[in-house]
């Protein structure tokens, strides 16, 4: 059943009608075949969502984006998570990618790239771990060297990019300098000689688009693709994981929602002891705790967006939205896999890929140990 | 160049579709609503001539209030402004007289080059207005065009059929009416979402129209619903036991039906 959205406008209104028209009809009868299927999704997937504006949807309309508030992008990606969870991140992370150049670009860096961005026609990823830095980010140690042409050398080994070797364009941070200001954000091609991509990760979920390492062996980038100023690399990174972790709330509300459908609509169809099990207290009784979790996450994500709407600060309430969707997911899909019983464990339904999916959300952008540490650190007198 | 394209807001296939006791004409309150996919097809057609050269798209449809609805998908897609006949008095109108009504409507729209239409729609299933309009206006009508050109002041179409295809040709002014292969719609985009409240939706009413509330609707008709009946639910089905030989008696059971 389709949720019922509490929407600001009427503009907003059409938009999820929109989304569900293009989410029921792209993603939904693919995603069986391309998860199971050779780590791809469909061709032109991403210039079908770009065309329908959905990829730009909280960037300005000068370049092309929707100007839309975060309340209500965020519940789009809920629509597209709740298809395919994969479609979902990867759009996210896109947001992601173009958030350096959208918020802290120059004129000229916005004109230059944020149209085709926004369009589908360049699609990002984000590039920040490494292999002994995920957590920990500020201990990344890939250097950027300036030449005597004021263009700068990257060298060093990246971790875990989603989309990696396949994207068009990445927010890379490398290291100018020491310590915590001394990273510097850049815009970097995705294809571009001295970079090389590892063998995608063979993962648990999210088969349909690649995670990969990355080598700088010496790469070139032009001074016009260093985003900000050299150093203000760490707090670019950090503002855009602000609003990304939003982002991977609502897919996680989405996935946990599309787990809740999926379980009510079982609950209702299977009988045992002569009664459909939805009727069942016990049972009927776990279905009303997922319903909860997954409206109460809803919630929180929601409050948290309405705050960095109204330019008030939000990274506390973005953590906390972080960490009570992806647990709430969790809990709601591997439940959404015990109300289906022997059959929740198989692939004929989809709420084993729900469950697997979930995990990630716990995760990427900040594990939800790290959440706490950042939602602690504002007690901190 | 002008083209109109003729669309139609039909009970979403997926619900469940019921006409109303009394009038034996469709309950539209009963089922959601949707613009045809058919006619997607035809609005995607008309863009495509209008992507490829210059001309101005007007969607037509003769509906009750909620076709706005419908109207407003067409407009999102790209289309430029709407004509909406809608008055009660048309309710219940035969397919001649909803081609009578579609006709005058058509001459508001002034010098029209093309009409596109769906080759059938997916309610009436009359699969008849195209041709009811060549007539009426005095143009050909070229139907079930799987493919189709327009240049040089002639439009040329590959009607498709189950009987096989042919090559149509005729001067414009001319009635298209497009079948399922002709193309795949493209969705509405967010901005074209957002300019369409701008578009200009003209609503006029029979009288407008030139025309009196007993040429149309159910007094204007030739053919009125006078019963139905809902399909019977499917029945049980035909048992094959398999005693070694189940291959053979499905074989034979589909050379019965003339399947195979
Ligand atoms: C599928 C996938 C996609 C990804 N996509 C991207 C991407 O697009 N771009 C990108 O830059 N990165 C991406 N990542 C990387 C991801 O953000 C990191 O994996 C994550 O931040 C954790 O880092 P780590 O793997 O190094 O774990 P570690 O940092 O080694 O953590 C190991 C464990 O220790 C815990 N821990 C670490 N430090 C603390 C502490 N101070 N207090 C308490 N507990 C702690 C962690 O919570 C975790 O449980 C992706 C990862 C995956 C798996
Ligand atoms: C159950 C039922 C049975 C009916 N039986 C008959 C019958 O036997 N004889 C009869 O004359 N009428 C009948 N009608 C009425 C007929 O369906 C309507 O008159 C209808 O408006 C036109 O016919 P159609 O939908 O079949 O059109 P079709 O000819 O199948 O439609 C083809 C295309 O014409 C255009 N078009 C059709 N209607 C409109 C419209 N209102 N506005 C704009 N464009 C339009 C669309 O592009 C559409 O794709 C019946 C209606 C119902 C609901």
């Amino acid at each position: 059943m389709a949720v019922d959205r509490l929407l600001p406008t009427d503009e907003a209104r059409a938009l999820i009608e929109l989304t569900r028209e293009v989410a029921d009809k792209e993603l939904a009868t693919r995603v069986d075949d391309h998860e199971r299927g050779d780590g791809t999704y469909p061709e032109g997937l991403f210039r079908t969502l770009g065309e329908t504006g959905l990829l730009g949807l909280p960037y300005p309309e000068e370049y092309g984006g929707g100007a839309q508030p975060y309340e209500v992008y965020l519940q789009v990606l809920e629509e597209l998570a709740a298809r395919w969870a994969t479609v979902a991140v990867t759009t996210s992370v896109h947001g992601l990618a173009c958030f350096p150049v959208a918020t802290f670009g120059t004129e000229e860096q916005k004109q230059e790239w944020l149209p085709r961005m926004l369009a589908g026609e360049l699609v990002g990823g984000y590039s920040l771990s490494e292999p002994h830095a995920g957590s920990d980010a500020a201990a990344l140690r890939c250097r950027a060297e300036k030449d005597d042409d004021g263009d700068y050398r990257i060298t060093g080994e990246k971790a875990w990019i989603t989309h990696g070797g396949k994207a068009d364009f990445y927010a890379l941070f490398a290291r100018t300098g020491e310590g915590s200001r001394g990273v510097t954000c850049f815009l970097a091609p995705g294809h571009t000689e001295g970079l090389t991509f590892g063998r995608p990760e063979e993962k648990m979920g999210l088969h349909a688009v690649p995670t990969t390492s990355a080598t700088w062996d010496g790469g070139l980038l032009s001074a016009d693709r260093r985003i900000g100023d050299e150093g203000q690399g760490l707090p670019i990174a950090f503002a855009a994981l602000d609003s990304g972790r939003l982002g991977i709330a609502a897919c996680a509300v989405g996935l946990a929602q599309a787990a809740l459908d999926a379980a009510v609509d079982y609950a209702n169809e299977r009988q045992t002891f002569g009664k459909r099990i939805v009727d069942h207290q016990g049972l009927g009784f776990v279905l009303a705790d997922m319903a909860a979790a997954v409206d109460s996450a809803r919630a929180t994500y929601l409050d948290a967006a309405r705050r960095k709407d109204a330019g008030v600060p939000y990274s506390r309430q973005a953590s906390v939205a972080k960490l009570v969707a992806t647990d709430a997911a969790m809990k709601v899909t591997t439940d959404a896999v015990q109300v289906f019983g022997g059959a929740g464990y198989t692939r004929d339904f989809p709420v084993e890929r729900y469950m697997r999916e979930a995990k990630i959300m716990q995760i990427f952008e900040g594990t939800n140990q790290i959440q706490r540490l950042v939602i602690s650190r504002h007690f901190a007198r | 160049m002008n083209i109109v394209v003729l669309i139609k807001q039909v009970p979403d296939t997926w619900s469940e579709r019921k006409l109303s006791d009394g009038d034996k004409t469709l309950d539209r309150a009963s089922s959601d609503a949707v613009l045809d996919e058919i006619n997607e097809r035809a609005v995607e057609e008309a863009l495509k001539i209008k992507e490829a050269g210059d001309a101005e798209v007007t969607i037509l449809t003769a509906g009750p209030d909620r076709a706005t609805d419908a109207i407003r998908k067409a407009l999102s897609m790209g289309a430029d402004k709407a004509v909406h006949v809608n008055d009660e008095a048309i309710h219940g109108s035969d397919a001649i007289a909803t081609a009578k009504v579609l006709a005058k409507a058509i001459g508001t729209v002034g010098d029209v080059d093309l009409v596109l239409a769906g080759n059938e729609a997916t309610d009436g299933r009359s699969g008849a207005m195209a041709g009811m309009l060549g007539e009426l206006l005095g143009w050909p009508s070229l139907t079930h065009a799987n493919e189709l050109t327009v240049e040089n002041g002639t439009a040329k179409a590959k009607r498709e059929t189950d009987e096989g295809t042919s090559d149509l040709e005729a001067s414009l002014p001319a009635v298209v009416s497009v079948g399922e292969k002709i193309n795949e719609p493209r969705y509405p985009s967010f901005k074209g979402i957002m300019a369409a409240k701008k578009k200009p939706v003209t609503t006029l009413g029979i009288a407008d129209l030139g025309l009196d509330a007993s040429e149309v609707g159910l007094a204007g008709s030739l053919v009125q619903v006078d019963s139905f009946a809902p399909r019977p639910p499917k029945s049980g089905g035909q048992k094959v036991e398999d005693e070694g030989d189940g291959g053979a008696k499905i074989a034979e059971y589909l050379v019965g039906q003339k399947l195979i």
